[in-house]
């Protein structure tokens, strides 16, 4: 199953660092396979973002190879890089709404691009608004909502076009534990009937827990500890939280 | 919550092929792209000083042609004789020897009422005086252009015939006057020329200044499988909406200003610059320019934001 054609990304020895400033990511190697769900963990500073960067393809590694779906994503030309986003469902920790635009059409955004029609736009965008409890919000723009509400604007338009890989920066961090626990379900949902492989990054230790059959990844200090040894084997279904010490 | 919707999007398939935005979607997309309020009045500006230059280029075009198909082809002997009567038969006999030229298609003695009459404004009523001897002029038409060698064989002709012939080709005399207006055309050619790369800059600059300001939302775009030339066609729409609103301002306004210079140039009643109007085929091209802005600002939108695009990922 670790085989090259299952693997969804393959990082090969990667660092990462800014400008002439010190490896913010170093010597990062591991393997993310279909349909696993995985928590990336760590102390603030310790490179969850710049790593889930390289993942969502906003930023390209200072040295190392990442292959992402089969292909060799560094020497891939930019103009191929859509294809790929495309594939991506993304929560960004600040969001990232196009603040003139209506809670409906910044989820319905991914579908447009995609060159969906606009008939086969509007079933899935009230029914995914409904799905985040926001139905009632739709034509509202982020400016209006509070916190919570544009995060779950922000997983709505995630995971809207179905992606193959959803990446989540701290999802759950302006909601009540409540709305945290919907939007995990909603996570593991896709990741159980998708086939959506899925990776958290978060702070929530009680995160963990709430997932049984997901893998942890660490990052301390821009290097990446696998206490479960998932990453270098095949995702074994095997509850690995409660082996998770306390961060 | 914890169902997913069943309802799903149908996408087109996953080839790698580039989809536009439609209109209203793209329009939404970016609602401040209007490059700020004095870009359009810009364009508009630029684009009434090419109007009113390319009018002007032309209409000294069709000055310089009129004057040149009527002059060019045509010489003026001059019998310079003090006795009347030898410069009458001189010019008699180098009329008749002038019309068996092959070359000429025409030949007239130009009456002396008819010098009289010229000279009148400078001399008044002496000018019919015998006391100034007048030369005769003879008006020959040419059946084309000649050259400095046939005017010369025209003068060796006349000499037998008539000692005191001197042959002026018109289209020498005037060459002063052509190349001032041919120096006139060129100018308005550099300043068409100066006011496009002008319109140029200005867009540039606007659309770069689109881009700084919407930059997040360009990468959001971006991240969201978003290729570049969906972003181009968004920024487009701005670009072409602008120029379009500074392009039929523009002509407006420099149609107004060709109007009345038209009147000005009018009222001088100069036989010259009656030969200075715009045709049809004129009133294309200067209908033409507002479209050419366009393109113009089309143009450069693109390749300035393709080249912003280009710095990221």
């Amino acid at each position: 199953m670790n085989d090259r054609a299952s693997e969804i990304v393959k990082f090969d020895n990667v660092g990462l660092r800014y400008g002439t400033d010190p490896e913010v990511l170093s010597d990062l190697s591991f393997t993310l396979f279909p349909g696993s769900f995985y928590f990336l963990t760590g102390a603030s500073g310790a490179g969850k973002t710049s790593l889930l960067k390289l993942l969502y393809l906003a930023q390209r590694p200072s040295r190392g190879a990442i292959r992402m779906f089969g292909k060799d994503i560094i020497t891939l030309p930019r103009g191929r890089l859509p294809d790929f986003r495309r594939r991506l469902g993304v929560v960004f920790q600040d969001f990232r709404l196009v603040e003139h635009l209506s809670a409906f059409d910044n989820v319905a955004l991914p579908l447009r691009l995609a060159g969906a029609r606009e008939v086969d736009v509007i079933k899935p965008v009230s029914d995914m608004l409904d799905w985040v409890g926001l139905s009632h919000r739709a034509q509202a723009h982020p400016a209006t909502m509070s916190g919570g509400e544009q995060q779950r604007v922000a997983i709505a338009r995630a995971v809207i076009a179905r992606p193959r890989m959803l990446i989540a920066d701290e999802p759950t961090g302006n909601v009540d534990p409540e709305m945290a626990l919907k939007l995990l379900r909603l996570f593991e949902a896709l990741n159980n009937r998708v086939g959506t492989t899925v990776v958290v990054a978060t702070h929530d230790v009680h995160l963990l827990k709430k997932v049984p059959d997901s893998l942890i990844m660490r990052l301390n200090k821009g290097r990446l500890s696998d206490p479960t040894g998932a990453l270098r084997f095949p995702p074994r279904s095997s509850s690995v939280a409660s082996a998770e010490p306390p961060l | 919550m914890t169902e997913l919707p069943t309802a799903e999007a149908r996408l087109p398939a996953d080839d790698g092929a580039t989809v536009s935005l439609r209109g209203s979607v793209a329009s939404g997309l970016l609602p401040q792209t209007r490059f700020g309020g004095p870009i359009p009045w810009v364009i508009a500006i630029l684009i009434a000083l090419v109007v009113v230059a390319a009018a002007g280029g032309l209409a000294l075009r069709n000055l310089a042609e009129n004057a040149r198909a009527d002059l060019s082809d045509a010489v003026t002997v001059q019998i310079v004789e003090a006795n009347a009567g030898l410069r009458k038969d001189q010019a008699e006999a180098a009329a008749q020897a002038l019309a068996g030229q092959p070359l000429v298609t025409s030949v007239r003695i130009v009456p002396e009422a008819e010098l009289t009459e010229l000279l009148e404004p400078w001399f008044g009523a002496n000018a019919a005086s015998e006391d100034l001897p007048v030369p005769a002029l003879i008006d020959v038409q040419l059946s084309r252009r000649a050259s400095a060698a046939e005017i010369d064989r025209l003068q060796t002709l006349l000499e037998d015939a008539a000692p005191g012939a001197r042959v002026d080709a018109q289209s020498e005399w005037l060459r002063p006057v052509y190349e001032a207006l041919a120096a006139l055309q060129y100018l308005a050619l550099a300043l068409i020329a100066l006011v496009a790369f002008a319109t140029a800059a200005a867009v540039w600059l606007a659309a770069r200044s689109a881009f700084a300001n919407h930059r997040d939302t360009v990468e959001i775009i971006h991240l969201l499988g978003g290729t570049d030339r969906q972003v181009t066609g968004i920024f487009q729409r701005s670009v072409v909406r602008d120029a379009a609103f500074g392009a039929v301002v523009g002509l407006l306004l420099g149609l107004g200003a060709v109007w009345l210079l038209g009147q000005q140039f009018e009222s001088l009643d100069s036989g010259m610059i009656a030969g200075g109007g715009l045709d049809w085929q004129d009133w294309l091209v200067i209908g033409a320019i507002p479209l050419a802005g366009i393109a113009l600002a089309l143009i450069t939108g693109r390749i300035t934001i393709a080249l912003a695009l280009r710095r990221m990922l």
